[in-house]
């Protein structure tokens, strides 16, 4: 304490005269307001969803084609043709070319991309609602008649080898590239980024015969969420892509094998400051009857800012900026992760810590009031997160994928509200239990080497 | 087409406090969640010289606890009201929010003023929150390829003054030398009722807007008053010249550069400033943008490129000085005088020429669906509305933005690359660690 200083000390700032005050309790949350939705599969096999949001005056539209392998194990060559078959989808058709659908697309507010994964091809964007006509005439044009020339073709997997390079620069790339293999083995599941070598091998020719042999609308489904009619929405869909048409249904992705639980691998990443920690268990499918009582002790062990493991590892231990675990869903089932990147020096630390609150789920099972909280958010934070037509459209456009409606949506907070504390208890002793896990540790192995094997359960790849 | 916002209706009330606390209100019916959130007038650029990186730290220590709040039950009340939070520093000011349903409109009013009044600040919370700062950087920055490109590693090169130029995630030894009392005399000097705005939006159930403002009022409207500090010019003159700075990124498997240049006043000449928003979509958004035709497709000499009015990547986040820059990773055997020289070329041809009409009717298309969407969610509306208010009185702006950026003319934006082209400039490079010289390059 000096005479000249001007502020007060830290102890004055924390401490007022009247003291601490009451929290004001919590008033009723309103149900999650859902709109109906509207379905219709057309004569060509293509199942249309479409529900009216206002809120803006814009339209969100998500289209899924099934685009699994029909190999059994993972194909580099297939999973470099379909990403170069994403890339070039949007650089021209018969009538328009790179910029002329850029300009249409443009003229009424509306972004179009596409992407492609090991399960699904993605088509979606948003437009101005005004302009669906517009969109949907584009989305016809490429879906039918993307010409893929070979040009675009050659640019666009240039363009590809760079942008591999980018991305496995990033560690979490490298770091999710082993998970899986961990996870599945060369299931087709595996392939998420292709290899520099097989796209600079991809002609077009080839992804010409992809893109007859993928982009069928037989199994494709086609969300829209927006200002709009939904049945002058589905009759508008019928008019512009009723004509597309396929030679075969299109292709689901088989279920990959559940992860075996086992030792983790260490991946050395030279010049790493960080490592990244990403360990997994088998999950629960979202039909399975303990599926709410695992979102709630997901939560409580690392699903929220609140959990024990985020306390434990940053706000008690400062090893972290992050760390997280949830679920994947994959078809047949779903994997739990845990991902948490920490710095070098204590990354065999933030391992026993992880594993030590894993453990805890077991033993120590949450209590009423972590249940109670996990509850009151998974029940809110669902308005909260449903709160826009693109959050909207994805999780419609997610649940339809694996067979479930909004009416599951509608029923969920029921479901959480009905879960008792034994039954959190029972998910958590068993789903979280140390020994069903598996994992991955990127990083510098030199330095974290030593440690992470002595404490054990840790080999290098 | 009409691409005039319908939703700029939104009626904006405003109130002051007794102690000088400002006030905004914006209920929005059409939404079942709301939200809540404090503006404070301080970011990166007031922070000390020899504590960079203090404004966000001081950010991270908000959360820590407060008189009626134990250290972590600010996140689990916010939690189990089944909320959403988080807190950021920019420039020119710092925001905490929370968003929630609605019923949580009184419990969100009370912990954010709880923090205002009486935050707890320890040396435990302190030395965990820089450990904690440290892994955001590394994860962020040091760990990753691009790490920082180019928000920290382009001001340097563009300005010559502490407070525009430095790294505003700050230098580690800063960071670690920072005391608990640096941290209350940045308590007491920046977070006076006085400098601070609070923002609620959304769904405001049975309160309504004076039972809201009653709200406002009975939480925070006994937090004393103390003096507002007088906020400098952070002005500078702009560089007469081209300015040129090579870094080399361990992690970049390619190498990249960043162009930077200043823009007008947002505050004195907003519609000269959008210009710069409108010019950079003109350049970089979509396919058929001049320079993704130039450089990515027809010329092939970069893999990627983009260009933002803003140095956070957002119009009107920040009061004068602003920067306008154009970013992309380009292959090694492409030199960046290439890329810049073709860069030139475009705005040189759009300086005299301007843009068409129909290529400018479609970015403000663009715009407004973009626009749309962003505010399709309460988080980012709010956040909006609260910046535009704290920093230039204007809520106003963030409603105004489609209609403002579809009333630009060919001419206003031919303005704007004329502009670009007249005055000096930044060039940064990043250089992979093991890859080859590029040609032009300058240390």
């Amino acid at each position: 304490m000096t005479a000249t200083r001007t502020h007060r000390s830290a102890e004055e700032i924390g401490r007022t005269e009247r003291g601490p005050r009451p929290l004001p309790g919590l008033g009723t949350t309103a149900q999650v307001p859902l709109p109906e939705v509207v379905t219709e599969t057309l004569p060509n096999g293509l199942t249309v969803l479409a529900a009216r949001r206002p809120g803006v005056p814009l339209v969100e539209t998500v289209l899924r084609i099934p685009a699994a392998s029909p190999e059994p194990v993972a194909d580099a060559a297939r999973t470099a043709g379909t990403e170069v078959l994403a890339e070039t989808m949007l650089t021209g058709t018969a009538t328009r070319d790179r910029v002329g659908l850029d300009d249409d697309l443009a003229a009424v507010g509306a972004e179009l991309g596409v992407a492609v994964d090991p399960e699904w091809l993605h088509a979606g964007g948003s437009a101005l609602a005004s302009g669906l006509p517009v969109v949907l005439d584009v989305l016809a044009d490429v879906l039918t008649g993307a010409t893929h020339t070979d040009s675009e073709v050659a640019r666009e997997r240039e363009r590809l080898v760079e942008r591999i390079a980018v991305a496995r620069a990033q560690p979490r790339t490298v770091a999710r590239e082993a998970l899986m293999r961990r996870r599945f083995g060369d299931h087709p599941i595996v392939s998420e980024l292709p290899t520099a070598e097989a796209v600079a091998a991809v002609t077009p020719e080839r992804v010409r015969a992809l893109h007859a042999d993928t982009v069928v609308p037989d199994g494709a489904r086609l969300v829209l969420v927006g200002d709009i009619d939904p049945a002058a929405a589905i009759a508008e869909v019928a008019r512009r892509l009723g004509h597309w048409s396929g030679a075969h249904p299109a292709r689901r992705l088989s279920a990959p094998p559940v992860p075996r639980a086992g030792d983790l691998e260490l991946v050395h990443r030279a010049g790493s400051v960080q490592s990244q920690l990403r360990l997994t268990a088998p999950g629960v499918d979202r039909t399975d009857e303990r599926y709410a009582a695992f979102q709630i002790a997901n939560l409580v062990f690392g699903g929220y800012f609140s959990s024990r493991w985020m306390e434990n590892v940053r706000e008690d231990k400062g090893y972290t900026y992050g760390a997280h675990s949830g679920q994947e869903f994959v078809p047949g089932g779903a994997v739990l992760g845990l991902d948490v990147d920490v710095a070098t020096d204590v990354t065999a630390a933030a391992l026993l810590e992880t594993r030590y609150e894993l453990g805890r789920m077991v033993a120590v099972p949450p209590t009423e009031q972590e249940v109670e909280s996990a509850r009151q958010y998974a029940i809110g934070s669902l308005l909260v997160s449903l709160d826009s037509q693109s959050a909207l459209a994805g999780t419609l456009s997610a649940l339809d994928a694996v067979g479930l409606d909004a009416g599951w949506l509608r029923d969920r907070p029921r479901r959480l509200a009905e879960v008792t504390v034994e039954q959190v208890t029972a998910a958590a002793a068993e789903l979280f239990a140390p020994a069903r896990f598996t994992g991955v540790i990127v990083g510098d192995a030199e330095v974290t080497g030593p440690r992470l094997e002595a404490l054990g359960g840790v080999v290098r790849a | 087409m009409s691409v005039i916002d319908e939703k700029s209706a939104l009626a904006l009330h405003r109130a002051t406090l007794s102690n000088g606390l400002r006030v905004l209100v914006v209920p929005d019916p059409a939404t079942p969640v709301v939200g809540v959130s404090v503006h404070v007038d301080v970011g990166f650029r007031s922070e000390p010289e020899g504590r960079t990186g203090f404004a966000h730290l001081f950010e991270h220590l908000m959360f820590q606890g407060s008189e009626s709040l134990a250290k972590l039950e600010h996140f689990r009340q916010v939690q189990a009201a089944g909320g959403i939070f988080n807190g950021s520093t920019h420039q020119d000011y710092t925001d905490y929010f929370e968003v929630l349903p609605g019923a949580a409109l009184d419990r969100a009013l009370f912990l954010e003023a709880d923090r205002l009044r009486a935050p707890t600040l320890t040396q435990e919370n302190l030395l965990n929150q820089v450990d904690v700062v440290k892994e955001e950087i590394r994860l962020n920055v040091h760990n990753r390829p691009y790490g920082g490109f180019p928000w920290i590693l382009l001001p340097p090169v563009l300005y010559d003054t502490f407070p525009n130029a430095h790294n505003g995630y700050g230098d580690f030894s800063e960071l670690e030398q920072a005391s608990l009392d640096d941290a209350a005399a940045f308590f007491d000097t920046f977070y006076a009722p006085g400098n601070a705005l609070v923002t609620v939006h959304g769904d405001l159930g049975t309160h309504g807007v004076d039972g809201t403002l009653a709200l406002v009022e009975r939480h925070f409207g006994d937090i004393p008053a103390r003096d507002v500090p007088q906020r400098p010019s952070f002005a500078e003159p702009a560089p007469g010249a081209e300015r040129r700075r090579s870094v080399t990124d361990a992690h970049a498997p390619l190498p990249a550069l960043a162009l930077g240049y200043r823009v007008p006043d947002p505050a004195a000449d907003p519609d000269g400033y959008l210009a710069h928003a409108m010019l950079a979509s003109v350049l970089t958004d979509g396919e058929a943008a001049r320079l993704q035709r130039r450089l990515v497709h027809t010329d092939g000499l970069v893999t990627d490129v983009s260009a933002a009015n803003g140095l956070m990547g957002a119009p009107f986040d920040s009061r004068d000085p602003d920067t306008f820059t154009i970013t992309a990773v380009h292959p090694a055997e492409i030199g960046p005088d290439r890329v810049t020289a073709a860069v030139d070329e475009e705005l040189d041809r759009l300086a005299e020429q301007g843009p068409d009409q129909a290529e400018l009717d479609r970015q403000s298309a663009r715009w407004a669906a973009a626009l749309h969407r962003e505010d399709d969610r309460v988080m980012y509306r709010m956040l909006g509305l609260g910046a535009r208010e704290l920093l230039y009185g204007r809520a106003e702006l963030t409603l105004e933005l489609p209609a403002r950026l579809a009333a630009l003319t060919t001419t206003d934006v031919a303005a704007a690359a004329a502009r670009l082209r007249s005055a000096g400039r930044a060039v940064l490079t990043v250089e992979p660690a093991s890859g080859a010289e590029p040609e032009g390059s300058a240390a």
